[in-house]
């Protein structure tokens, strides 16, 4: 069980959002044409150990999309903001 | 009644009050404080259960949750109970246990004779007699499978464990959450020392105990310690802090990331029917912000030959049921120790009255420590130990012989008469829960033990013996200071209780050995490691022969710590054993990994209420009871509840869907569409954003108009189909499916906060704000017209694809012109709150219009004669194309999966594409079945498949859409639906998916 520190709602348990994938993927431009692109956005993900960024929508909650530092080794959870939020 | 090995005083038992227990129907007394177990060894009972393999008779070994033998079941009937440990049952008026694995009886059991044949019950017997032979004999692969799996049931008959009653729980369970600053786990010197000093810092704390007194360690002392003060004055000052709750009967069974632990409180399990509707149990997720382990250490056995005979016990339980209990299981008593523990076991045996012999494994042993004993007239043997234990269903003598520090007999054997053999072969930290959280103990060469890594986790604390400190006073000091957040120092913090505890510093020179044999090496007789699941040292000594010598091999080949005790008094042994054998230090050899739950934790538990109607949340629609009130059969929508069909006399399913669809196309009628997912989407770009999320356009959509749209993935495959209403220039109203609402919310949210970030736009679901019903049919105008007043509804006035505001019943309510069934039909959203209003004005207007209501198989099967697409086409495999919808991309602007849609493995030649199949015959199809050729070979996965499948009232025959490889290329085609399930056949005649009014003249009049 994970908690994680909604900056809406406050700390709460991991059964009240769901997983949301890698948050260092950037989305292609809605304008971007190249199907390699695409295909990368969509499909490839790396698997890092260590720190990482990740994205969690507080679904049972606020419904907003966070970006939630959790380390993949030690399921530690570091600063979680609002994904609107964040800057890049 | 006399309890014959019940002492005339002493003990933490109630002795004012007794009532009756059974075992197997045998009445025995028990006193309030007593468990089960201390009530049969009061009795003299010894055999109390059969072992796992060998049959053989087993008593009570120990005093807690390491209890390897003594498993019983507890209760009868619905309330039973298997596997239960006599060592943690508390007794209680009435209790009622039965043997297990034994026939007829524990005292005589048939499956005994399994012992004569333990020479081939080794480890690994069942692969290498069932898995193997096949070849053998001839069986070939498939054959020693059947053979294994024809041997298997009654080979887990035979393997012991006692048997869950087929009946439903009677009583109820709850699940709870608790938050603290600091939990202690284990209520010990340790424990209640850091319960004290953190309480005080004002903090929010729990201490949990898994038994139903608090105190630990202390409860095994005589009644009358020094400890016994401490004991009383720190519960009292607990007691008297609100912000300390103490759970007694709680055991925490598993650590968890982000400091949540996971408890079960045995709430009722004490008594024989739960009381004023308390739970049986109840489950506890505890969240806290630290934690401190104060879970004790656990007691070693001895490997010798028939160490597990009933009347072989652990030191330490000796004296808990001694001082606690007050029962001395005999008069002789033979005492095996290779380490400082079991001193104090030894006087309080003495002083109780017991001939004991003291027999340690050391040679060199500090003389006070001696001298004390000797004192009060025990026998004392330095350097020898027990060799085997001499009886059958109990011990009545020990060999005991000299031996080196490999535990080889080096001379003359000695028969002991003894009733009782008290062991202890050292200690081991209760270290699981702290190693549940990841980090691997440590091995301690000088402890001769596994402790946990001070540091390792910033949150969870161990301290006292589950550290592997020995003493009262050192681990109260470090309770102490784990529970005021200090740094652990000891010196400052001693106590004066030490000097009450006689050799209860564990730690000082503990022998390394604790399995003995004759002088060739071999154990005299079976030697067991793993009592629960009867692997011998000969089976770890087999398994290292054989290659199985990893740890996790081992583990696996032998089952040693695969029982339900998780190998408590076992794994350390094995482990030793091993590193013996491999010639390696015991860290090369390493530990097996801990996880949870540290001991059983039942199914009603983790059930809680989630079980019969609250399994899983449903959801009604605001017209729920008007279709119960009316006749609806009710069907399942995710976690909806819809209506069904509505019968009229003693009509099923199809002839009622039959009658309802054709009397849509003929009259007019109504069914309730609440469940269609609603999104409110609003800000000055929304216009924009669905533009971008629907792959049809939607910018130009004008206000008082609404338009079909289909969305896709990114991927480039159809996610869902709705409709958009623009309510206001900024202002817009998306329906998706039932089944899609939840995704399709969620992937517009993400899309605006994650990616499209510079839209002002705000999502928002209003699927329980709004009610939805569908009036359809050709007689709908009128109807409507009648009972909406303040608009017009004339076909001039509201055409297809516009909508419109009015009020019936005095309700504001908008009608969309838009038609699932194909005809004249509307679409009316209203306040939830107001929905049965309106519906019955509607129902009640309806009268003179012959309106009737109408379930979703028959809303399915207009759709089907329209030819919509629904969830069984949209199944998440389809692309535009593949649907028939192509036309509707937008040709020039980019939106959600326009680039990966163009992939070419999604726009090749040859895809199943939609069609209608018109079925020859009275037989329709079933959904899933396969498309071939009329000719074609039945081979492979054909050429497609049956989505949808109804029979038309319109048509008068069995219809159904499909996806078929070109299908639209193959018009007219003859073709077979192969149902390979039934083994059936049809043929049909592949036409246009539009079966019915093609051009749209009846939607659109």
């Amino acid at each position: 069980m994970l908690r994680l520190q909604c900056p809406v709602c406050g700390l709460r348990d991991e059964t009240e959002f769901s997983y949301g994938g890698d948050a260092t993927v950037q989305r292609p431009d809605m304008n971007e044409t190249d199907l390699k692109v695409w295909h990368d956005f969509v499909f490839l993900r790396d698997n890092p150990r260590g720190a990482h960024l990740e994205y969690w929508h507080h679904v049972h909650g606020c419904r907003q999309w966070l970006v939630v530092e959790r380390d993949t080794q030690s399921h530690e959870i570091g600063d979680a903001r609002l994904a609107r939020e964040v800057q890049g | 009644m006399r309890q014959p090995y019940r002492l005339a005083s002493g003990g933490r038992i109630d002795r004012t009050q007794s009532f009756p227990i059974f075992l197997d129907g045998r009445r025995l007394k028990a006193h309030p404080g007593d468990t089960l177990a201390s009530a049969l060894l009061a009795d003299g009972v010894s055999v109390v259960a059969r072992s796992f393999k060998y049959h053989r008779p087993r008593g009570i070994y120990a005093a807690g949750v390491e209890e390897p033998n003594a498993l019983v079941g507890l209760r009868s009937g619905a309330r039973g109970e298997p596997n239960t440990l006599a060592t943690m049952a508390e007794a209680f008026d009435g209790l009622d246990a039965v043997g297990q694995n034994a026939w007829p009886s524990v005292r005589f059991d048939v499956g005994a004779i399994n012992q004569a044949f333990a020479p081939f019950l080794a480890a690994g017997f069942y692969y290498k007699t069932f898995m193997g032979p096949g070849k053998y004999l001839g069986f070939g692969l498939g054959g020693t499978t059947r053979f294994w799996m024809m041997c298997e049931r009654f080979i887990r008959k035979a393997a012991g464990v006692g048997r869950a009653p087929g009946l439903s729980d009677p009583d109820v369970y709850e699940k709870v959450n608790a938050y603290c600053d600091v939990l202690v786990i284990g209520s010990g010197p340790a424990g209640l020392a850091a319960a004290l000093t953190a309480g005080r810092t004002g903090a929010r704390v729990i201490l949990a105990e898994q038994d139903f007194a608090v105190g630990g360690s202390l409860l095994s002392a005589p009644v009358g310690s020094m400890s016994d003060q401490w004991l009383a004055e720190t519960t009292a000052a607990l007691q008297a802090m609100a912000n300390v709750r103490i759970f007694s009967r709680t055991t925490v069974f598993g650590a968890y990331d982000s400091d949540v632990y996971g408890a079960v409180e045995r709430v009722s399990d004490h008594l024989a029917v739960p009381e004023n509707h308390q739970p049986r149990q109840r489950f506890w997720q505890i969240k806290t912000k630290q934690a401190v382990l104060a879970t004790g250490a656990i007691e070693r056995p001895m490997v010798f030959g028939g160490n597990d005979k009933p009347g072989v016990m652990l030191a330490g339980a000796v004296r808990t049921y001694l001082n606690r209990y007050a029962v001395l299981p005999a008069r002789d008593v033979v005492v095996a120790v290779s380490n400082d523990s079991g001193y104090a076991v030894v006087r309080d045996l003495a002083k109780a009255g017991a001939m004991v012999t003291l027999v340690d494994a050391r040679a060199d042993v500090p003389d006070g420590l001696v001298s004390a004993v000797r004192e009060v007239g025990v026998i004392v043997r330095l350097g020898h130990a027990v060799l085997s234990a001499v009886g059958s269903s109990r011990v009545i003598a020990a060999i005991v012989a000299p031996v080196d520090q490999e535990g080889r007999t080096t001379g003359a054997v000695q028969r002991i008469k003894c009733g009782l053999i008290a062991i202890s072969g050292g200690w081991s930290p209760a270290v699981h829960l702290w190693s549940q959280r990841g980090p691997k103990p440590i091995y301690d060469a000088e402890k001769v033990c596994f402790v946990p890594e001070v540091g390792a986790l910033a949150t969870l604390r161990p301290v006292g013996a589950a550290l592997g400190t020995g003493g009262t006073a050192r681990a109260i000091a470090e309770g102490m200071a784990a529970g005021g957040n200090f740094d652990v120092s000891t010196e400052d913090n001693e106590t004066d209780i030490a000097a009450d505890i006689l050799g209860d510093d564990w730690v000082r020179d503990i022998g390394s050995c604790w399995a003995f044999k004759a002088s060739n090496g071999k154990a005299r007789g079976k030697a067991f490691v793993d009592l629960q699941h009867d692997v011998t040292q000969s089976d770890i000594d087999l398994a290292h022969r054989e290659g199985f010598r990893s740890i996790e091999h081992l583990k696996r080949y032998t089952t040693s710590g695969m029982a339900m005790d998780q190998g408590k008094l076992s794994n350390v042994s094995a482990i030793v054993r091993m590193a013996e054998l491999r010639q390696l230090d015991i860290p090369e050899v390493g530990t097996t990994t801990f996880r949870p739950p540290y001991t059983p934790v039942s199914l009603g538990s983790i059930a809680g209420h989630r079980h019969g109607a609250h399994f899983h949340p449903v959801r009604q629609t605001p017209l729920h009871e008007w279709h119960l009130a009316n006749g609806a059969r009710m069907t399942d929508a995710g976690a909806w509840k819809r209506a069904w069909y509505y019968p009229e006399d003693d009509e099923g399913v199809r002839e009622a869907y039959i009658r309802e669809a054709a009397h849509v196309r003929q009259h007019v009628g109504i069914v309730d569409v609440s469940t269609l997912g609603k999104i409110a989407v609003q800000g000055p770009d929304a216009g924009e954003f669905l533009n971008r999320v629907y792959a049809n356009g939607m910018a130009s959509l004008k206000l008082g108009r609404l338009r079909y749209g289909v969305m896709l993935r990114d991927d480039g495959f159809v996610l869902d189909d709705g409709t958009v209403a623009r309510l206001a220039e900024n202002d817009y109203l998306v329906t998706t499916t039932t089944a899609q609402a939840g995704a399709v919310l969620a992937f517009m949210e993400e899309l605006a906060q994650t990616a499209w970030r510079d839209l002002r736009v705000h999502v928002t679901s209003v699927t329980d704000q709004w009610a939805a019903a569908a009036v359809a049919g050709p007689r709908s105008r009128e109807l409507l017209s009648a009972v909406t007043s303040g608009t017009d509804l004339s076909a001039e006035a509201l055409p297809s694809g516009h909508f419109v505001a009015g009020m019936i019943s005095g309700v504001g309510v908008r009608l969309h012109r838009m038609s699932y069934s194909g005809e004249l039909a509307y679409e009316v959203f209203m306040p939830a709150k107001a929905a049965m209003a309106v519906w019955q004005a509607i129902i009640d207007a309806g009268g003179a219009y012959n309106l009737k209501p109408y379930g979703t198989e028959a809303m399915g099967a207009l759709r089907i004669e329209k030819g919509h697409v629904a969830g069984p086409e949209i199944d998440g495999r389809t692309t535009l194309g593949d649907l028939g919808l192509e036309g509707m991309a937008k040709k020039y602007k980019p939106f959600v999966g326009s680039v990966l849609r163009q992939r070419p493995q999604l726009i090749e030649a040859g895809r199943p594409r939609l069609v209608g199949l018109k079925i020859e015959g009275d037989k329709g199809a079933q959904a899933g079945a396969l498309l071939f050729g009329a000719h074609a070979p039945i081979i492979g996965h054909g050429e497609g498949l049956v989505t949808s499948t109804t029979y038309s009232p319109a048509l008068s025959r069995n219809i159904a859409l499909g996806l078929l490889a070109n299908g639209p290329e193959r018009m007219g085609e003859r073709i077979g639906i192969v149902d390979l399930l039934s083994e059936t056949r049809l043929f049909a005649r592949v036409v246009s998916h539009h079966f019915y009014d093609p051009a749209g003249v009846r939607q659109n009049g």
